[in-house]
């Protein structure tokens, strides 16, 4: 007879969150760029985060992924507060990030820069050759047609570029992804490349924070919308209780669903 | 004539275009070699330029005597060049490594000439001296390039303004404290650092032990071979071509016995050949003595260096990260890599270097005075730009830098030879610097 060692799964409705951000706050010299802001994600699960340029949609996912530590506020993880003081903690914790500009170096070739940082060494010299083939096998599977793989990445195409971007985020087993504008530089395929890829992270169980101005991507791919405004959160929506415009109102104008006006809908058309 | 321009200018670029395809084949044998073709481009140009002076210095420029002497003279530059190449990559730029050189150096002279034999009473000529004195040379060296390195990467000022400071601190430390004394002379196991000989003590390899190094790195050149292919075998990657493979290994173990050769074909001075016929016993043949001098140190300690920075450079995580920065600081930095400490270490690395060269040419002149190591800041630069370093950052090879001093310092003894006065020299040193740098931009604009 054996022992059953698997323990029942929670509730869903008392599932920890995979991040939790309470009352996040950055400020640059004396401009707040994120005052106050609290947000979660669950495993599986994508939130999409909106807001016009300079709502502090980015600055505060820098806050998650250790690149602009917080002036206060809490991070949590798992139930469990961390301290992200630098990208490397992040990293520790299973959180990876696809930045707008990429944040690849040009003049290496596509293996250093999914290894950046985290380079395969054997007796202490590094293996080129097993990261070479790591990198095959983990881009392989996003873009089956890359083959520069000696070539410096600035030869490289917007959509190849993007891969080893991607490829570098999701090589590790990340647990939460921040996916600022991914598909911002992409052509149409391209970008249907990427969607599969999100689905098929999602069903793996991966948290994902998808940071975008195009609002039907938001729609497309996210269970969950927050909304920022001059660096507050408007609010967090669930996907199939509002519309677009809703959504429209929220970014543009400020304001929640509920505080939303004819009035203010017929601006938003005007 | 003003009518015929543009007609002209179509079947220009048919001529092109079929130039471009004739040379096609060509370009696809190259890449089969997948040798860098900016290496091999600076190798032609190199061997222009000697051809050049040997037909104007009617052979004497191709000789042993005169190419031993070059490979001497541009070792100390080579040295300092290959730690400037990670500097300069890393988007930064030290100017007081003349300075440097000069300070160490004078540190060096004191440290065995004064400072051990009379302030601490151990006497002159002790068996431990040369090695203390070129063991305190490179820390205190790796110590103020780190101190220089630290207020760059820590303390936020540029690297422009950092190390133009520390080449007026250093240089001015040197007056200071020599009150424009000359040191000398150096302890004579010291003395082979640079090359020349003391009675019958000669610095370099000598005849078998030349050829010794000359076999053993032929040995590592095939062994990296096989062993890179079986790497890249075993995970199934495409290799080179075995006539490319061959010919690569064949040509490189080509020019390092070329080295060896020409090494063992200058004979030693007559004198110093003379004196150690009659130490050893040997009768003086009719024809006069040939004694092999060898590979001389400096060119000896310049190989060494040469390997341990280019493993530094290719195989190690820190020359990984000296490159990522050049390309892209800040995404270096959100790869987690520690970017004030990498950039603190080139400069300590640059300091070390500054101290052997200081070593070499300390020994070289068997003495220390205060201008030793005036300007080559600008010729270490030199040389690591015409190596093909950029200055934008991220992009230049440690080989790329030797040859870069190679061919400075085969332009200088060349028109030496030739009688050219020196501000001439310069004049074309510095037009070669431009148009080399020049011509480089233009070439790999084209590429892009």
């Amino acid at each position: 007879m054996l022992t059953q060692t698997t323990p029942t799964p929670a509730p869903v409705t008392q599932r920890v969150p995979l991040v939790e951000l309470r009352n996040i706050q950055v400020s640059f010299g004396g401009v707040r760029a994120v005052g106050g802001v609290s947000i979660d994600l669950y495993a599986g699960e994508v939130v999409g985060l909106v807001g016009g340029n300079g709502a502090g949609k980015s600055t505060l996912m820098r806050t998650l992924s250790g690149a602009r530590p917080p002036d206060s506020g809490q991070i949590v993880i798992n139930g469990q507060p961390v301290t992200i003081g630098n990208p490397r903690d992040a990293k520790a914790l299973g959180i990876e990030t696809i930045y707008q500009t990429l944040a690849l170096a040009d003049n290496l070739d596509a293996p250093a820069n999914v290894f950046l940082g985290r380079e395969v060494t054997a007796a202490t010299t590094l293996d080129d050759a097993a990261m070479e083939s790591a990198t095959r096998k983990v881009i392989g599977r996003l873009n089956p047609n890359f083959k520069n793989f000696k070539a410096p990445v600035l030869r490289l195409s917007g959509g190849q570029r993007q891969a080893v971007a991607i490829a570098r985020a999701i090589h590790f087993n990340a647990r939460v992804l921040i996916m600022d504008e991914p598909t911002a530089a992409l052509g149409p395929a391209e970008t249907a490349q990427v969607h599969t890829l999100i689905r098929q992270l999602k069903s793996e169980g991966i948290g994902i924070f998808l940071v975008s101005h195009d609002i039907h991507d938001v729609f497309d791919l996210s269970e969950r919308i927050s909304v920022m405004y001059h660096g507050k959160l408007v609010g967090t929506v669930n996907k199939n209780d509002v519309t677009t415009d809703e959504v429209l109102g929220m970014i543009i104008l400020g304001k929640p669903p509920t505080k939303l006006t004819q009035q203010d809908l017929a601006e938003l058309h005007g | 004539m003003g009518v015929s321009v543009p007609t002209q200018a179509a079947p220009e670029r048919g001529t092109q275009t079929r130039i471009g395809a004739a040379f096609a084949p060509a370009m696809s044998a190259l890449r089969s070699l997948e040798v860098d073709t900016r290496l091999l481009g600076m190798l032609g140009a190199l061997l222009l330029i000697w051809v050049g002076f040997n037909i104007l210095s009617g052979g004497t420029f191709l000789s042993a005597r005169n190419l031993w002497n070059l490979s001497v003279q541009s070792a100390s530059i080579a040295i300092m060049a290959t730690g400037m190449v990670l500097i300069i990559v890393s988007r930064n730029i030290d100017l007081s490594v003349g300075s440097m050189l000069g300070f160490l150096g004078y540190t060096m002279a004191m440290i065995q000439a004064v400072w051990i034999p009379n302030d601490l009473g151990f006497g002159h000529e002790q068996p431990l001296t040369w090695i203390i004195t070129l063991v305190l040379g490179i820390a205190l060296g790796a110590l103020i390039g780190g101190l220089q390195g630290f207020v760059v990467a820590y303390g936020g000022v540029p690297s422009f303004i950092v190390t133009l400071g520390g080449l007026l601190v250093w240089r001015g430390l040197i007056f200071r404290y020599a009150q424009g004394q000359t040191i000398a002379p150096m302890e004579s196991t010291f003395q082979m650092l640079g090359g020349g000989t003391v009675g019958t003590r000669v610095g370099a390899l000598g005849e078998w032990p030349s050829w010794t190094l000359g076999i053993v790195l032929c040995l590592a050149i095939v062994y990296l071979q096989i062993s890179s292919r079986r790497r890249r075998r075993r995970y199934a990657f495409p290799v080179r071509p075995l006539w490319a493979e061959g010919l690569v290994g064949a040509v490189s173990c080509g020019i390092v016995l070329g080295v060896v050769w020409v090494a063992n074909s200058y004979p030693l001075p007559v004198n110093v050949a003379l004196q150690y016929a009659e130490e050893h016993g040997i009768t003086v043949p009719p024809g006069g003595l040939f004694i092999p001098t060898g590979v001389a140190f400096p060119v000896l300690i310049m190989l060494i260096v040469t390997l341990v920075v280019t493993f530094l450079a290719t195989r190690r995580r820190f020359g990984r990260y000296v490159y990522a920065i050049g390309g892209n600081p800040d995404a270096a930095a959100l790869a987690g890599i520690n970017v004030r400490r990498t950039i603190m270490l080139t400069f300590a690395l640059m300091g070390s270097l500054a101290a052997i060269s200081a070593a070499v040419q300390t020994a070289r002149l068997n003495a220390a005075v205060t201008n030793l190591g005036v300007q080559n800041e600008l010729d270490v630069i030199s040389a690591a730009v015409i190596g093909g370093t950029s200055f934008s950052g991220g992009i230049g090879t440690v080989p790329g830098a030797i040859l870069g001093a190679v061919v400075m310092q085969s332009l200088r003894s060349g028109m030496v030879l030739l009688l050219v006065d020196s501000p001439t020299q310069d004049i074309v040193v510095g037009l070669v610097l431009v148009v080399a740098v020049g011509l480089d931009t233009f070439v790999r604009r084209g590429v892009r």
